[in-house]
């Protein structure tokens, strides 16, 4: 086919795919989205993963290698189906933490380090580089193998030039695809639908190819297994550690290429895209994979032995006369090609541009953090980022000489990015993963990547010199680039990915041990670690009013664009319910805009920029922590007071509480004070009349014996009187002399009632009582116990009401005490007056009490304290009810 | 932080719910014996030429995987099935809390 025809045919297929892209932004632009963002586009952008490599390496690789070639297959299968473990996480991540890149991811992680970023960045880049050689070295064979045969029109050009033009070609459309915005969350749907587009081209080119060969050319699968066992193919014996390594170093790529993670993570529209992906896309991997095997035994049959295998499923349709199905084969292997290197190097110079130009010119120019055109620094940085990288993969491609078979090529780069994986899955599974760490784990595993894979890739004597191959650097030995420590038995690839990985691990896991993360580290590591838990949230670090609203709105519109600032700010702005488009600079919103910022230009850069504004009073993390301590020890000082005050409270409610006891009492005591007066002045008032009667004379002698008698009487109820009141005295400083000794409490009972017969011996009591119980001998005072029971008794002979009064006495013992009740049969006392029958002068207004002082039921509380007992009046029983309780033997001490 | 207390047993619903969160986590596993399951009876030693029964071996199983998947991940995307905060999750947010460190 002529050569300029073929152009012309990949120019129009690329303008096709740029006029599908276009009209697709149109529509997201107008916010329709709708199926574009469907799980099918979400899966088909991902079969970026299939590029020329699986389009022509595949089948070379299987016509050399048998089936080792689906490894490369089945890793990724294993990861997506494992979805629930890794990818889950990592897209819940990406959008929570709005990342823009690996590289973003990783910073993130670790503290929103710059060096970490740049770290990855050059790791991919360099690892990037002879994965876009391949591309181009596939690129540039096809026309050769399309376009050799014929030679009308203009004469191909030799395989060099080529090369060249296809590498700018690339870039070019690349930029003009990849460039022309800076989103705000760095998605690309235009690109997203252009690359599903190729997806779908690839498959059917392949799919097309293989049907040909297995129903064209054979005669259906049971001729096609005959084949394979007549081939040379069938020769091929399974390499274990080949085997196992590879399906781990692809599986490990899948999630770390920059590629993949561009459209698996940030690309991402919906979390649920998951669900269909984790099956459709091993499903278009297996489908992928399923013709290779034929194509590269039908094509060694079938073609001649110098023919490249690689170039197999362009060859064999041309050689068997089907140009159609050449031609649908060759643009699968171009769309390949061109959707890997155009999301590849997007993704790189997203990286480049966000984590090496963004932080050199802000630490060079820092003023023009605001005032400077930031959205044209990006793109600018951009677009030469990306043609910087095909450069690289140019270089690479000529100085590897762009003969090798592309599958050893495409496997450095796996290897090469392999060395994220530590980094990556410790730091979203483990929290003590540290910064230190992962920068010496990555750098320590690129080193020994590139010193045994990548820079001998470049064949002896290119980069290193033959000699050190064969006896070592200086010759040392054991530093061989292909057999270090002397491990010389191991296949080259197996051999690098294995002390690469190996140093990696050990060395970022020796220092997450040994080093302490800073604060923003830890908290970025609990809001990636525990991404599924809501309440985790990411550090906030600005504080209020230190940037002026209007800069940071010029900012944000350098980056995010004017019209996607404006509408950001007027929605904070509504959100805190003002008017216009100026915000308070809270710390919320401060933070919101960072991770909008962060989304374009990535999470180091934000922080940077956002820090400018804010100014030299920026409050750093270790500030806030030193801040919320502070405010810690003030809360923990106002809960004192606080419990202080309620202290307060309680003091000042019982003291008003005493304070309402003492005036009642006050009252009480005036109103026994004129109680006490009367009582005295009756008696007084008598003798007195009736003395001044007998000094007179002239009286009879049975008057003069009545009036003495009464005067007796009366002096006796004063010294009654008045003893009660020295014997309250006495009881109540506690001075009173208790006279123990053992004595039963049945003769106490008896005693008392003998004496209480005297108070109103007009009525007569039923008496009820349990003589058997009362059969103790209890070590007490007897005498002042029986005063307590004569004036229970007696007060119940006094004041019981009732028509056939009762009285039941009843004695219980129990652990080491005893309890005496006297019931009366009466109304008892009323509970309003329950609480102060005990107060002394306490008086119930009855008329039937004026006998008393008040002071008995007193003098009986104050004796039984002093007989270590108390005495408590017991409601509800049906009358009266008091109960005595006292120890069983009262031991002098608590006396 | 509040000590999360799993329940001991929980509903049928939820239960079959975690099961399939098992059998999601446990696909890659069984993926992983089965595409490793070669290396046992291919050695390189032998010379048998069991391309091709290998081959058939391999893509029988991948696809017996991706209709695991299918159903396991059909299953899991029920409507009103999954949520992220369950029970079994915060009790491993709980162990991370517990084993992390304490910042």
């Amino acid at each position: 086919m002529p050569f300029n025809i073929l152009v012309a045919a990949c120019v129009a297929y690329v303008i096709c795919l740029f006029l599908v892209a276009w009209v697709v932004e149109r529509r997201a632009d107008r916010g329709q989205i709708g199926w574009l963002r469907s799980p099918l586009v979400y899966t088909l952008s991902l079969s970026i993963y299939c590029t020329a490599w699986t389009f022509y390496g595949a089948v070379g690789y299987a016509a050399r290698s048998g089936l080792e070639f689906l490894t490369i297959y089945l890793g990724p299968t294993l990861v997506f189906i494992g979805w629930w473990w890794i990818l889950r996480k990592l897209v819940r991540i990406g959008r929570q933490q709005r990342v823009t890149s690996i590289a973003d991811l990783i910073s993130s992680r670790f503290g929103k380090s710059n060096l970490l970023g740049v770290i990855v960045t050059v790791i991919a880049v360099v690892a990037a580089t002879p994965y876009i050689a391949l591309q181009l070295q596939s690129v540039t064979q096809s026309f050769g193998a399309f376009a050799s045969p014929t030679q009308d029109g203009f004469a191909p050009p030799d395989t060099e030039s080529t090369a060249i033009w296809v590498a700018a070609g690339l870039a070019l459309f690349t930029i003009i695809f990849g460039t022309r915005n800076l989103d705000a969350k760095e998605q690309h749907h235009g690109i997203v639908i252009a690359i599903a587009v190729e997806a779908v081209v690839k498959l059917v080119a392949l799919v097309g190819v293989g049907v040909f060969v297995v129903w064209g050319l054979a005669d259906g699968p049971a001729d096609i297994i005959a084949r394979i066992d007549a081939s040379d193919i069938a020769d091929w014996d399974l390499q274990p550690g080949r085997w196992a390594g590879l399906i781990f170093v692809s599986a490990a790529a899948v999630i770390c290429l920059p590629r993949m993670f561009q459209v698996m993570v940030v690309e991402n529209g919906d979390e649920r895209h998951l669900f269909t992906a984790a099956w459709a896309f091993p499903l278009y991997l297996f489908a992928m994979s399923l013709f290779i095997v034929p194509i590269a035994v039908v094509g060694l049959e079938r073609l001649p032995s110098s023919a490249n295998p690689d170039m197999f499923v362009l060859t064999l349709p041309l050689a068997e006369g089907q140009g159609t199905l050449a031609m649908l084969a060759f643009l699968g292997g171009f769309s390949s090609a061109t959707s890997m290197v155009i999301v590849e190097s997007i993704a790189l110079a997203t990286m480049v541009s966000n984590h090496i130009v963004m932080p050199i010119w802000l630490r060079l120019r820092p003023s023009q953090a605001v005032s400077g055109d930031v959205r044209r620094l990006v793109l600018l940085s951009r677009r030469f980022s990306i043609a910087a990288v095909l450069g690289l993969g140019y270089a690479y491609y000529r100085m590897s000489g762009g003969s090798t078979a592309l599958a050893a090529i495409g496997l450095i780069a796996f290897a090469g990015v392999a060395q994220f994986l530590p980094a990556m899955l410790f730091g979203i599974f483990w929290r003590g993963a540290t910064r230190v760490g992962a920068a010496l784990g990555l750098s320590v595993g690129f080193g020994v990547w590139a010193y045994t894979l990548f820079l001998p890739s470049f064949g002896p004597n290119a980069v290193i010199p033959a000699m050190v191959f064969v006896n070592g650097p200086f010759d040392i030995d054991w530093l061989r680039p292909r057999a270090l420590l002397g491990v010389d038995s191991m296949d080259p690839l197996i051999h690098s990915l294995f002390w690469s990985l190996v140093l990696n691990t050990a060395t970022f896991l020796l220092g997450s041990l040994l080093t302490f993360p800073g604060p923003v580290e830890r908290m970025q590591s609990a809001a990636f670690v525990r991404v599924f838990d809501a309440a985790a949230s990411g550090p906030r670090g600005w504080s209020r009013g230190m940037a002026e609203p209007e800069e940071l709105l010029v900012m944000a519109q350098r980056i995010l664009g004017d019209d996607d600032a404006l509408l950001f700010f007027e929605a904070e702005a509504r959100g805190q319910g003002k008017l216009g488009y100026l915000p308070d600079p809270t710390p919320e919103f401060m933070a919101r805009l960072e991770r909008r910022l962060a989304g374009s230009v990535g999470a180091a850069t934000a922080h940077a920029m956002i820090s400018q504004l804010a100014g030299r009073a920026m409050v750093t993390v270790e500030d806030l922590m030193a801040v919320a301590s502070e405010s810690a020890q003030i809360m923990e000082y106002s809960a004192r007071l606080e419990s202080q005050q309620s202290e307060l409270t309680r003091t000042a409610r019982a003291l008003r509480d005493a304070n309402e006891k003492l005036m009642q009492l006050s009252v009480q005591k005036d109103a026994f004070l004129s109680q006490i007066s009367h009582e005295l002045r009756t008696p007084m008032t008598s003798i007195r009349a009736f003395s001044e009667i007998l000094t007179e004379g002239d009286l009879p002698p049975d008057m003069v014996t009545n009036y003495g008698r009464i005067i007796h009487d009366e002096a006796k109820r004063l010294t009654r009187l008045l003893d009660d009141l020295l014997d309250l005295s006495v009881l109540e400083n506690g001075s009173v002399q208790l006279n123990l000794g053992l004595t039963n409490l049945g003769e106490m009972i008896d005693r008392a009632l003998a004496a209480a017969s005297n108070t109103k011996p007009e009525r007569s009591f039923l008496i009820h009582r349990d003589l058997p119980m009362e059969n103790i001998f209890l070590r007490t005072d007897a005498d002042r116990l029986v005063q307590v029971f004569i004036n229970l008794i007696s007060n119940a002979r006094k004041y019981c009401d009732a028509a056939t009064p009762e009285l039941k006495i009843t004695v219980r013992q129990r652990a080491g005490r005893v309890t005496i009740d006297v019931i009366d049969n009466g109304s008892g006392i009323p509970s309003v007056s329950q609480g102060i029958i005990f107060e002394k002068f306490a008086r119930l207004t009855d008329q039937t009490r004026a006998g008393g002082a008040g002071l008995g039921l007193a003098i009986c509380r104050e004796v039984m304290a002093n007989l270590g007992g108390t005495i408590t009046y017991l409601p509800g029983q049906g009358g009266a009810a008091f109960r005595v309780s006292l120890p069983l033997r009262l031991e002098r001490e608590a006396a | 932080m509040a000590r999360f207390r799993a329940p001991l047993f929980v509903q049928p619903a939820h239960y079959r719910l975690r099961r399939r969160r098992d059998a999601a986590r446990l696909l890659p596993v069984v993926g992983a014996f089965l595409f490793l399951l070669p290396i046992l009876w291919a050695p390189a030693q032998s010379f048998r030429r069991d391309t091709a029964p290998d081959g058939i071996f391999l893509f029988v199983a991948w696809g017996g995987l991706i209709a695991l998947a299918l159903i396991t991940a059909r299953s899991l995307s029920a409507p009103g099935a999954p949520t992220d905060r369950d029970p079994e999750d915060e009790a491993e947010a709980a162990f991370d809390a517990d084993h992390g460190d304490n910042s």
